[in-house]
Protein backbone atom coordinates (compact mmCIF):
# COMPACT_ATOMS: atom_id res chain seq x y z
CA UNK A 1 0.00 0.00 0.00
CA UNK A 2 1.63 3.55 -0.76
CA UNK A 3 1.60 6.39 1.55
CA UNK A 4 -0.03 9.62 0.32
CA UNK A 5 1.46 12.78 1.12
CA UNK A 6 -0.08 16.60 1.12
CA UNK A 7 1.55 17.95 -2.04
CA UNK A 8 -0.30 21.40 -1.37
CA UNK A 9 -2.76 23.20 0.40
CA UNK A 10 -4.86 25.56 -0.46
CA UNK A 11 -7.37 28.21 2.21
CA UNK A 12 -9.82 31.16 1.55
CA UNK A 13 -9.78 33.70 4.05
CA UNK A 14 -12.60 32.10 6.44
CA UNK A 15 -14.86 35.45 7.55
CA UNK A 16 -18.48 37.18 6.33
CA UNK A 17 -18.06 37.14 2.34
CA UNK A 18 -21.67 37.61 2.21
CA UNK A 19 -21.39 38.83 -1.54
CA UNK A 20 -19.36 35.84 -2.78
CA UNK A 21 -20.57 32.62 -4.33
CA UNK A 22 -19.33 28.99 -3.22
CA UNK A 23 -18.10 28.22 -6.68
CA UNK A 24 -15.83 31.46 -6.28
CA UNK A 25 -14.50 30.52 -2.64
CA UNK A 26 -13.68 26.92 -3.56
CA UNK A 27 -11.98 28.14 -7.11
CA UNK A 28 -9.77 30.25 -5.01
CA UNK A 29 -9.35 27.64 -2.70
CA UNK A 30 -8.67 24.75 -5.22
CA UNK A 31 -6.06 26.87 -7.42
CA UNK A 32 -3.92 28.05 -4.72
CA UNK A 33 -3.73 24.12 -3.68
CA UNK A 34 -2.99 23.12 -7.43
CA UNK A 35 -0.35 26.03 -7.61
CA UNK A 36 1.49 25.04 -4.54
CA UNK A 37 1.15 21.72 -5.63
CA UNK A 38 2.74 22.35 -8.79
CA UNK A 39 0.84 19.38 -10.15
CA UNK A 40 -0.21 19.82 -13.72
CA UNK A 41 -3.96 19.76 -13.83
CA UNK A 42 -4.47 17.01 -16.58
CA UNK A 43 -2.46 14.87 -13.75
CA UNK A 44 -5.60 15.58 -11.07
CA UNK A 45 -7.63 12.22 -11.36
CA UNK A 46 -10.55 13.05 -9.07
CA UNK A 47 -11.91 15.71 -6.83
CA UNK A 48 -13.50 14.87 -3.38
CA UNK A 49 -15.80 17.82 -2.30
CA UNK A 50 -17.31 18.07 1.02
CA UNK A 51 -20.52 20.45 0.85
CA UNK A 52 -23.27 20.56 4.08
CA UNK A 53 -25.94 23.41 2.90
CA UNK A 54 -25.33 24.34 -0.46
CA UNK A 55 -28.92 23.29 -1.19
CA UNK A 56 -30.25 25.74 1.02
CA UNK A 57 -28.15 28.73 1.17
CA UNK A 58 -27.56 29.43 -2.51
CA UNK A 59 -30.17 26.61 -4.27
CA UNK A 60 -27.37 24.70 -5.59
CA UNK A 61 -27.71 21.00 -5.34
CA UNK A 62 -24.76 19.04 -7.54
CA UNK A 63 -22.18 21.25 -6.73
CA UNK A 64 -19.33 18.25 -7.17
CA UNK A 65 -19.21 19.03 -10.92
CA UNK A 66 -19.59 22.80 -10.41
CA UNK A 67 -16.63 22.82 -8.37
CA UNK A 68 -14.51 21.06 -10.91
CA UNK A 69 -15.20 23.37 -13.60
CA UNK A 70 -14.36 26.46 -11.03
CA UNK A 71 -11.03 24.21 -10.14
CA UNK A 72 -10.14 23.73 -14.21
CA UNK A 73 -10.13 20.36 -13.58
CA UNK A 74 -11.78 17.99 -16.24
CA UNK A 75 -12.14 14.84 -14.28
CA UNK A 76 -14.84 13.47 -12.11
CA UNK A 77 -16.43 15.06 -8.90
CA UNK A 78 -18.10 13.77 -6.04
CA UNK A 79 -19.85 15.65 -3.07
CA UNK A 80 -19.58 14.05 0.27
CA UNK A 81 -22.09 15.28 2.97
CA UNK A 82 -21.59 14.31 6.60
CA UNK A 83 -22.84 17.43 8.03
CA UNK A 84 -19.46 20.05 9.88
CA UNK A 85 -17.32 16.24 8.66
CA UNK A 86 -18.27 16.90 5.28
CA UNK A 87 -14.59 17.61 3.78
CA UNK A 88 -13.32 15.15 6.62
CA UNK A 89 -14.99 11.94 5.19
CA UNK A 90 -14.13 13.98 1.12
CA UNK A 91 -10.59 14.01 2.28
CA UNK A 92 -9.82 10.50 4.08
CA UNK A 93 -12.19 8.80 0.80
CA UNK A 94 -9.39 10.33 -1.23
CA UNK A 95 -6.71 9.04 1.01
CA UNK A 96 -7.95 5.30 0.75
CA UNK A 97 -8.49 6.08 -3.19
CA UNK A 98 -5.27 7.04 -3.50
CA UNK A 99 -3.63 4.15 -1.17
CA UNK A 100 -5.92 1.04 -3.25
CA UNK A 101 -3.58 2.46 -6.45
CA UNK A 102 -7.07 3.50 -8.10
CA UNK A 103 -5.29 7.16 -8.78
CA UNK A 104 -2.50 9.04 -7.97
CA UNK A 105 -3.50 12.60 -7.43
CA UNK A 106 -6.38 13.98 -5.73
CA UNK A 107 -7.46 17.15 -4.96
CA UNK A 108 -10.17 17.06 -1.77
CA UNK A 109 -11.61 19.83 0.27
CA UNK A 110 -14.79 21.66 0.70
CA UNK A 111 -16.81 24.95 0.46
CA UNK A 112 -19.25 26.47 2.52
CA UNK A 113 -21.42 29.72 2.05
CA UNK A 114 -23.44 30.83 5.19
CA UNK A 115 -23.41 34.41 5.92
CA UNK A 116 -25.25 35.19 3.35
CA UNK A 117 -28.63 33.76 5.24
CA UNK A 118 -30.42 35.08 8.03
CA UNK A 119 -29.40 34.11 11.66
CA UNK A 120 -32.64 32.44 11.45
CA UNK A 121 -32.25 30.57 8.41
CA UNK A 122 -28.74 29.47 9.13
CA UNK A 123 -29.90 28.16 12.21
CA UNK A 124 -32.57 26.16 10.70
CA UNK A 125 -29.68 24.67 8.15
CA UNK A 126 -27.35 24.11 10.60
CA UNK A 127 -30.16 22.21 12.97
CA UNK A 128 -30.74 19.95 9.53
CA UNK A 129 -27.82 17.64 11.08
CA UNK A 130 -29.78 16.76 13.93
CA UNK A 131 -32.62 13.98 14.07
CA UNK A 132 -35.29 16.08 12.21
CA UNK A 133 -38.45 14.28 13.80
CA UNK A 134 -37.80 13.85 16.84
CA UNK A 135 -34.67 16.64 17.92
CA UNK A 136 -35.77 19.15 15.31
CA UNK A 137 -39.39 19.89 16.37
CA UNK A 138 -38.68 19.76 19.66
CA UNK A 139 -36.43 23.01 19.05
CA UNK A 140 -33.23 21.88 19.00
CA UNK A 141 -30.64 24.05 17.51
CA UNK A 142 -26.92 23.53 17.10
CA UNK A 143 -26.02 25.56 19.87
CA UNK A 144 -28.82 23.66 21.88
CA UNK A 145 -27.73 21.19 21.27
CA UNK A 146 -24.05 21.27 21.81
CA UNK A 147 -25.81 22.69 25.46
CA UNK A 148 -27.35 19.79 25.82
CA UNK A 149 -24.36 17.51 25.94
CA UNK A 150 -22.56 20.76 28.34
CA UNK A 151 -24.70 20.49 31.19
CA UNK A 152 -24.40 16.55 30.85
CA UNK A 153 -21.29 16.52 30.91
CA UNK A 154 -21.19 19.54 33.86
CA UNK A 155 -23.65 16.49 36.00
CA UNK A 156 -21.27 13.69 34.94
CA UNK A 157 -18.24 14.82 35.70
CA UNK A 158 -18.32 18.98 37.14
CA UNK A 159 -16.36 21.42 35.93
CA UNK A 160 -17.87 24.89 34.84
CA UNK A 161 -18.55 27.57 32.46
CA UNK A 162 -15.13 29.44 33.34
CA UNK A 163 -13.16 26.23 32.39
CA UNK A 164 -14.62 26.07 28.98
CA UNK A 165 -14.26 30.16 28.94
CA UNK A 166 -10.22 29.52 28.28
CA UNK A 167 -10.90 27.32 25.80
CA UNK A 168 -12.12 30.45 23.65
CA UNK A 169 -9.33 32.56 24.97
CA UNK A 170 -6.79 30.30 24.48
CA UNK A 171 -8.00 29.96 20.44
CA UNK A 172 -8.87 33.44 19.67
CA UNK A 173 -5.14 34.29 21.27
CA UNK A 174 -3.74 31.10 18.77
CA UNK A 175 -5.51 32.94 15.49
CA UNK A 176 -4.37 36.05 16.43
CA UNK A 177 -1.28 35.66 13.48
CA UNK A 178 -3.06 33.28 11.32
CA UNK A 179 -4.24 35.74 8.11
CA UNK A 180 -7.00 33.18 7.41
CA UNK A 181 -8.75 33.41 10.46
CA UNK A 182 -12.72 35.36 10.90
CA UNK A 183 -11.32 36.62 14.21
CA UNK A 184 -7.99 38.53 14.88
CA UNK A 185 -8.79 39.81 18.46
CA UNK A 186 -8.18 38.32 21.75
CA UNK A 187 -10.49 37.86 24.52
CA UNK A 188 -11.01 37.75 28.11
CA UNK A 189 -12.49 35.13 30.33
CA UNK A 190 -14.81 37.61 31.63
CA UNK A 191 -16.01 38.79 28.50
CA UNK A 192 -17.03 35.03 27.45
CA UNK A 193 -18.95 34.59 30.67
CA UNK A 194 -20.46 38.20 30.43
CA UNK A 195 -21.88 37.88 26.22
CA UNK A 196 -25.46 36.81 25.79
CA UNK A 197 -26.68 33.49 26.14
CA UNK A 198 -27.37 31.55 22.74
CA UNK A 199 -28.73 28.36 24.27
CA UNK A 200 -28.04 28.34 28.33
CA UNK A 201 -25.09 27.23 29.28
CA UNK A 202 -23.71 28.05 25.47
CA UNK A 203 -22.90 31.71 25.08
CA UNK A 204 -22.31 34.01 22.14
CA UNK A 205 -18.56 33.27 22.75
CA UNK A 206 -18.54 29.71 23.59
CA UNK A 207 -20.35 29.32 19.71
CA UNK A 208 -18.41 29.20 16.83
CA UNK A 209 -19.16 32.08 14.30
CA UNK A 210 -21.13 31.91 10.90
CA UNK A 211 -18.18 31.25 8.19
CA UNK A 212 -17.76 31.67 4.61
CA UNK A 213 -14.75 29.68 3.43
CA UNK A 214 -13.55 26.66 1.29
CA UNK A 215 -10.26 24.43 1.19
CA UNK A 216 -8.88 22.23 -0.59
CA UNK A 217 -5.44 19.75 -0.42
CA UNK A 218 -3.64 17.94 -3.22
CA UNK A 219 -2.64 14.53 -1.99
CA UNK A 220 -0.88 12.32 -4.13
CA UNK A 221 1.21 8.77 -4.00
CA UNK A 222 4.66 8.45 -2.68
CA UNK A 223 5.77 7.19 -5.68
CA UNK A 224 3.59 10.36 -7.75
CA UNK A 225 6.03 12.15 -5.36
CA UNK A 226 9.36 10.77 -6.17
CA UNK A 227 8.87 10.34 -9.38
CA UNK A 228 7.88 14.57 -9.82
CA UNK A 229 10.71 15.55 -6.86
CA UNK A 230 7.70 17.48 -5.24
CA UNK A 231 8.66 19.01 -2.27
CA UNK A 232 5.66 17.63 -0.03
CA UNK A 233 7.21 16.58 3.56
CA UNK A 234 3.93 15.95 5.08
CA UNK A 235 1.97 12.77 4.83
CA UNK A 236 -1.15 11.76 5.93
CA UNK A 237 -0.10 8.06 7.49
CA UNK A 238 -3.53 7.62 9.25
CA UNK A 239 -7.27 7.74 9.10
CA UNK A 240 -10.63 6.70 10.80
CA UNK A 241 -13.91 7.33 10.91
CA UNK A 242 -16.42 6.51 13.48
CA UNK A 243 -20.45 6.90 13.68
CA UNK A 244 -23.06 6.91 16.22
CA UNK A 245 -26.55 6.53 16.53
CA UNK A 246 -28.00 11.10 15.10
CA UNK A 247 -29.95 11.64 17.54
CA UNK A 248 -28.56 12.46 21.27
CA UNK A 249 -31.09 10.61 23.22
CA UNK A 250 -30.47 7.72 21.69
CA UNK A 251 -26.45 7.63 22.78
CA UNK A 252 -25.55 5.71 25.79
CA UNK A 253 -23.85 8.41 27.47
CA UNK A 254 -24.91 11.85 26.60
CA UNK A 255 -21.49 13.71 27.32
CA UNK A 256 -19.15 10.90 25.93
CA UNK A 257 -18.68 10.82 22.01
CA UNK A 258 -17.91 6.89 20.90
CA UNK A 259 -17.57 8.07 17.70
CA UNK A 260 -14.64 10.07 18.24
CA UNK A 261 -12.85 7.54 20.10
CA UNK A 262 -13.37 4.82 17.62
CA UNK A 263 -12.08 6.91 14.47
CA UNK A 264 -9.25 7.62 16.98
CA UNK A 265 -8.53 3.85 17.65
CA UNK A 266 -8.89 3.14 13.65
CA UNK A 267 -6.26 6.32 12.57
CA UNK A 268 -3.91 5.36 15.54
CA UNK A 269 -3.47 1.62 14.94
CA UNK A 270 -3.39 2.65 10.65
CA UNK A 271 -0.67 4.54 11.70
CA UNK A 272 0.95 2.98 13.94
CA UNK A 273 1.17 5.57 17.00
CA UNK A 274 -0.74 6.35 20.06
CA UNK A 275 -2.55 9.27 21.89
CA UNK A 276 1.19 9.63 23.54
CA UNK A 277 3.13 10.08 20.77
CA UNK A 278 1.38 12.78 19.40
CA UNK A 279 2.73 16.53 19.51
CA UNK A 280 0.03 18.90 18.13
CA UNK A 281 -4.13 18.72 17.40
CA UNK A 282 -6.34 20.38 15.55
CA UNK A 283 -9.81 19.29 17.26
CA UNK A 284 -13.20 20.62 16.22
CA UNK A 285 -13.94 22.84 18.41
CA UNK A 286 -17.48 24.43 16.94
CA UNK A 287 -18.68 24.85 20.87
CA UNK A 288 -15.71 25.18 23.52
CA UNK A 289 -17.28 21.79 25.24
CA UNK A 290 -16.78 20.15 21.96
CA UNK A 291 -13.05 20.80 22.26
CA UNK A 292 -13.20 19.12 25.60
CA UNK A 293 -15.32 16.02 24.15
CA UNK A 294 -12.74 16.07 21.70
CA UNK A 295 -9.31 15.84 23.69
CA UNK A 296 -11.17 13.43 25.62
CA UNK A 297 -12.54 11.11 22.62
CA UNK A 298 -9.28 11.40 21.16
CA UNK A 299 -7.64 9.48 24.58
CA UNK A 300 -5.45 12.65 25.86
CA UNK A 301 -7.57 12.74 29.04
CA UNK A 302 -9.84 10.62 30.24
CA UNK A 303 -13.53 11.46 30.96
CA UNK A 304 -13.89 14.59 32.75
CA UNK A 305 -10.23 15.74 33.08
CA UNK A 306 -10.09 17.57 29.89
CA UNK A 307 -12.66 20.36 30.57
CA UNK A 308 -9.55 22.04 32.77
CA UNK A 309 -6.94 21.29 30.18
CA UNK A 310 -7.12 24.99 28.75
CA UNK A 311 -7.31 26.45 32.11
CA UNK A 312 -4.21 24.71 33.42
CA UNK A 313 -2.33 25.87 30.68
CA UNK A 314 -1.50 22.26 29.06
CA UNK A 315 -3.61 22.72 25.85
CA UNK A 316 -2.40 26.55 25.28
CA UNK A 317 0.49 27.24 22.10
CA UNK A 318 2.96 26.81 25.20
CA UNK A 319 1.97 24.23 26.61
CA UNK A 320 2.60 20.36 26.21
CA UNK A 321 0.31 19.29 24.08
CA UNK A 322 -1.05 22.47 21.47
CA UNK A 323 -4.83 22.26 20.81
CA UNK A 324 -6.03 24.65 17.68
CA UNK A 325 -2.77 26.57 17.35
CA UNK A 326 -5.00 27.64 13.81
CA UNK A 327 -7.85 29.11 16.21
CA UNK A 328 -9.39 26.66 15.59
CA UNK A 329 -13.35 26.54 14.36
CA UNK A 330 -14.17 28.82 17.49
CA UNK A 331 -12.09 31.55 16.21
CA UNK A 332 -10.51 30.77 12.58
CA UNK A 333 -13.91 30.17 11.51
CA UNK A 334 -16.08 27.38 10.47
CA UNK A 335 -17.63 27.19 7.35
CA UNK A 336 -19.36 24.17 8.20
CA UNK A 337 -18.38 21.79 5.03
CA UNK A 338 -15.27 23.31 4.06
CA UNK A 339 -13.37 22.73 7.59
CA UNK A 340 -12.75 19.06 7.61
CA UNK A 341 -9.61 19.88 4.64
CA UNK A 342 -8.85 23.60 6.42
CA UNK A 343 -7.70 21.69 9.75
CA UNK A 344 -5.16 19.43 7.65
CA UNK A 345 -4.14 22.19 5.66
CA UNK A 346 -3.26 24.10 8.87
CA UNK A 347 -1.77 20.89 10.52
CA UNK A 348 0.48 20.45 7.08
CA UNK A 349 1.85 24.00 7.57
CA UNK A 350 2.14 23.52 11.20
CA UNK A 351 4.19 20.31 10.73
CA UNK A 352 6.04 22.03 7.39
CA UNK A 353 7.50 25.06 9.68
CA UNK A 354 5.57 27.83 7.11
CA UNK A 355 2.45 28.40 9.65
CA UNK A 356 2.43 31.52 11.81
CA UNK A 357 2.12 29.43 14.77
CA UNK A 358 4.96 26.97 13.59
CA UNK A 359 7.33 27.68 16.53
CA UNK A 360 5.22 26.79 19.32
CA UNK A 361 5.70 23.21 17.55
CA UNK A 362 9.25 23.25 16.27
CA UNK A 363 9.88 19.63 16.97
CA UNK A 364 7.07 18.19 16.28
CA UNK A 365 6.75 15.46 14.23
CA UNK A 366 3.37 13.44 14.66
CA UNK A 367 0.03 16.22 14.51
CA UNK A 368 -3.50 14.64 14.81
CA UNK A 369 -7.06 16.17 13.33
CA UNK A 370 -10.77 15.57 14.50
CA UNK A 371 -13.89 16.54 12.63
CA UNK A 372 -17.18 16.21 13.76
CA UNK A 373 -20.96 15.85 12.47
CA UNK A 374 -23.67 17.30 14.24
CA UNK A 375 -23.22 15.89 18.13
CA UNK A 376 -20.44 13.87 17.12
CA UNK A 377 -22.81 11.28 15.13
CA UNK A 378 -19.96 10.93 12.71
CA UNK A 379 -15.97 11.49 13.70
CA UNK A 380 -12.91 11.25 11.01
CA UNK A 381 -9.52 11.42 12.72
CA UNK A 382 -6.45 11.87 10.63
CA UNK A 383 -2.72 11.54 11.82
CA UNK A 384 -0.18 13.85 9.75
CA UNK A 385 3.32 12.79 10.10
CA UNK A 386 6.49 15.16 8.68
CA UNK A 387 9.85 14.03 7.20
CA UNK A 388 12.34 15.38 9.62
CA UNK B 1 -47.05 16.65 5.89
CA UNK B 2 -47.55 13.04 6.55
CA UNK B 3 -44.95 11.05 8.83
CA UNK B 4 -46.10 7.24 9.00
CA UNK B 5 -44.83 6.08 12.23
CA UNK B 6 -44.02 9.02 13.75
CA UNK B 7 -47.77 10.74 13.45
CA UNK B 8 -48.95 8.13 14.94
CA UNK B 9 -46.66 7.69 17.83
CA UNK B 10 -47.34 11.82 18.46
CA UNK B 11 -51.21 10.78 18.41
CA UNK B 12 -50.70 7.86 21.10
CA UNK B 13 -48.48 10.52 23.06
CA UNK B 14 -51.72 13.16 23.13
CA UNK B 15 -54.26 10.24 24.20
CA UNK B 16 -52.24 9.51 27.12
CA UNK B 17 -51.20 6.50 25.02
CA UNK B 18 -47.56 6.68 24.83
CA UNK B 19 -45.11 3.66 23.80
CA UNK B 20 -41.54 3.15 22.76
CA UNK B 21 -40.15 0.15 20.79
CA UNK B 22 -38.62 -2.68 22.69
CA UNK B 23 -36.51 -5.14 21.52
CA UNK B 24 -35.72 -8.37 23.83
CA UNK B 25 -32.63 -7.52 25.35
CA UNK B 26 -34.87 -4.59 26.66
CA UNK B 27 -33.22 -1.65 24.84
CA UNK B 28 -35.86 1.28 23.82
CA UNK B 29 -36.06 3.43 20.82
CA UNK B 30 -38.55 5.48 18.75
CA UNK B 31 -40.80 4.68 15.78
CA UNK B 32 -40.53 4.46 12.46
CA UNK B 33 -37.97 1.67 12.99
CA UNK B 34 -36.83 -1.85 11.69
CA UNK B 35 -34.12 -2.49 13.70
CA UNK B 36 -32.85 -1.68 17.45
CA UNK B 37 -30.38 0.91 17.17
CA UNK B 38 -28.63 -0.74 20.20
CA UNK B 39 -28.62 -4.34 19.05
CA UNK B 40 -29.44 -4.91 16.03
CA UNK B 41 -32.60 -7.09 16.92
CA UNK B 42 -35.35 -6.72 14.44
CA UNK B 43 -38.07 -8.11 17.37
CA UNK B 44 -39.22 -4.83 18.39
CA UNK B 45 -43.05 -4.29 20.67
CA UNK B 46 -44.45 -1.66 21.62
CA UNK B 47 -43.75 -1.24 25.32
CA UNK B 48 -46.15 1.19 27.11
CA UNK B 49 -44.38 4.85 27.83
CA UNK B 50 -43.82 5.75 31.72
CA UNK B 51 -45.85 8.14 32.79
CA UNK B 52 -43.14 10.28 34.04
CA UNK B 53 -40.01 10.54 33.28
CA UNK B 54 -37.05 12.85 34.78
CA UNK B 55 -35.26 15.79 33.01
CA UNK B 56 -31.65 14.50 32.38
CA UNK B 57 -30.45 17.53 30.51
CA UNK B 58 -31.80 20.47 29.24
CA UNK B 59 -30.85 23.98 27.09
CA UNK B 60 -32.84 27.01 27.45
CA UNK B 61 -32.84 28.20 24.06
CA UNK B 62 -32.48 32.14 23.36
CA UNK B 63 -32.19 32.57 19.47
CA UNK B 64 -34.07 29.46 17.57
CA UNK B 65 -35.10 28.86 14.14
CA UNK B 66 -38.01 29.73 11.94
CA UNK B 67 -40.19 27.44 13.66
CA UNK B 68 -39.61 28.95 17.02
CA UNK B 69 -39.56 32.22 16.61
CA UNK B 70 -43.26 32.47 18.75
CA UNK B 71 -41.59 30.15 21.78
CA UNK B 72 -38.26 32.05 22.54
CA UNK B 73 -36.97 31.64 25.30
CA UNK B 74 -38.01 28.07 25.68
CA UNK B 75 -36.01 25.14 27.03
CA UNK B 76 -35.82 22.02 25.30
CA UNK B 77 -34.69 19.08 27.38
CA UNK B 78 -33.47 15.45 27.40
CA UNK B 79 -36.06 13.30 29.85
CA UNK B 80 -35.39 9.65 30.71
CA UNK B 81 -38.58 7.61 30.94
CA UNK B 82 -36.31 4.13 32.23
CA UNK B 83 -36.94 2.04 28.77
CA UNK B 84 -36.05 4.92 26.34
CA UNK B 85 -35.72 8.82 26.80
CA UNK B 86 -37.68 12.03 24.66
CA UNK B 87 -36.23 14.83 23.07
CA UNK B 88 -39.33 17.82 24.09
CA UNK B 89 -40.36 21.35 24.77
CA UNK B 90 -40.53 22.32 28.51
CA UNK B 91 -43.76 23.49 29.16
CA UNK B 92 -45.85 24.58 32.41
CA UNK B 93 -43.24 26.31 33.97
CA UNK B 94 -41.03 29.21 33.19
CA UNK B 95 -37.77 27.90 31.24
CA UNK B 96 -35.65 29.81 33.64
CA UNK B 97 -37.12 27.46 36.47
CA UNK B 98 -36.18 24.06 34.77
CA UNK B 99 -33.88 22.49 36.88
CA UNK B 100 -31.95 18.63 36.43
CA UNK B 101 -33.55 15.82 37.92
CA UNK B 102 -37.33 17.18 37.58
CA UNK B 103 -40.29 15.35 36.87
CA UNK B 104 -42.41 15.21 33.50
CA UNK B 105 -44.67 13.76 31.45
CA UNK B 106 -44.74 13.55 27.67
CA UNK B 107 -47.35 14.96 26.38
CA UNK B 108 -48.37 16.84 23.11
CA UNK B 109 -48.87 20.42 22.62
CA UNK B 110 -48.96 23.44 19.58
CA UNK B 111 -46.13 24.99 18.41
CA UNK B 112 -46.66 28.61 18.70
CA UNK B 113 -45.33 29.90 15.77
CA UNK B 114 -46.41 27.21 13.35
CA UNK B 115 -49.29 25.75 15.25
CA UNK B 116 -48.43 22.04 14.37
CA UNK B 117 -48.50 19.24 17.18
CA UNK B 118 -45.46 19.79 19.85
CA UNK B 119 -43.57 16.96 21.31
CA UNK B 120 -43.90 18.55 24.99
CA UNK B 121 -42.36 17.67 28.41
CA UNK B 122 -45.10 19.30 30.65
CA UNK B 123 -43.58 19.78 34.43
CA UNK B 124 -45.50 17.65 36.94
Amino acid sequence: MTGVRVAGVGLTHFGRHPERTGRDLFGEAALAAREESGVPPEDIESINYGNFMGSLAERQGHQAPLMAEMAGLQCPATRYEEACASAGVAVREAVRTVRSGEADVMLAGGCERMTNLSTADVTEGLATAADELYEIRAGMTFPGAYALMERAYFEAFGGSREDLAHVAVKNHDNALPNEYAQFHRAITVDEVLGAPMVSDPVGLLDACPVTDGASALVLVSDEYAEEHDLDAPVSITGSGQGGDNLALHDREHLAVTPATERAAAEAYDDAGCSADDVDVVEVHDCFTIAEVLAVEGLGFYENGDGVGAARRGETTATGELPVNLSGGLKAKGHPVGATGGSQIAEMTRLLRGDHPNSDYVEDATLGVTHNAGGTVASAVVHVLEVDR
Amino acid sequence: MTDAGYDEWLDAVGDGEGYYLECPNGHGSLPPRRVCPHCGSTELDHADLPATGTIETFTICYVGGPDFTDEEPYATAIADFGGVRLTGVVRGLDPEDVTVGMPVEAAVGTNRTTDEDLLILRAR
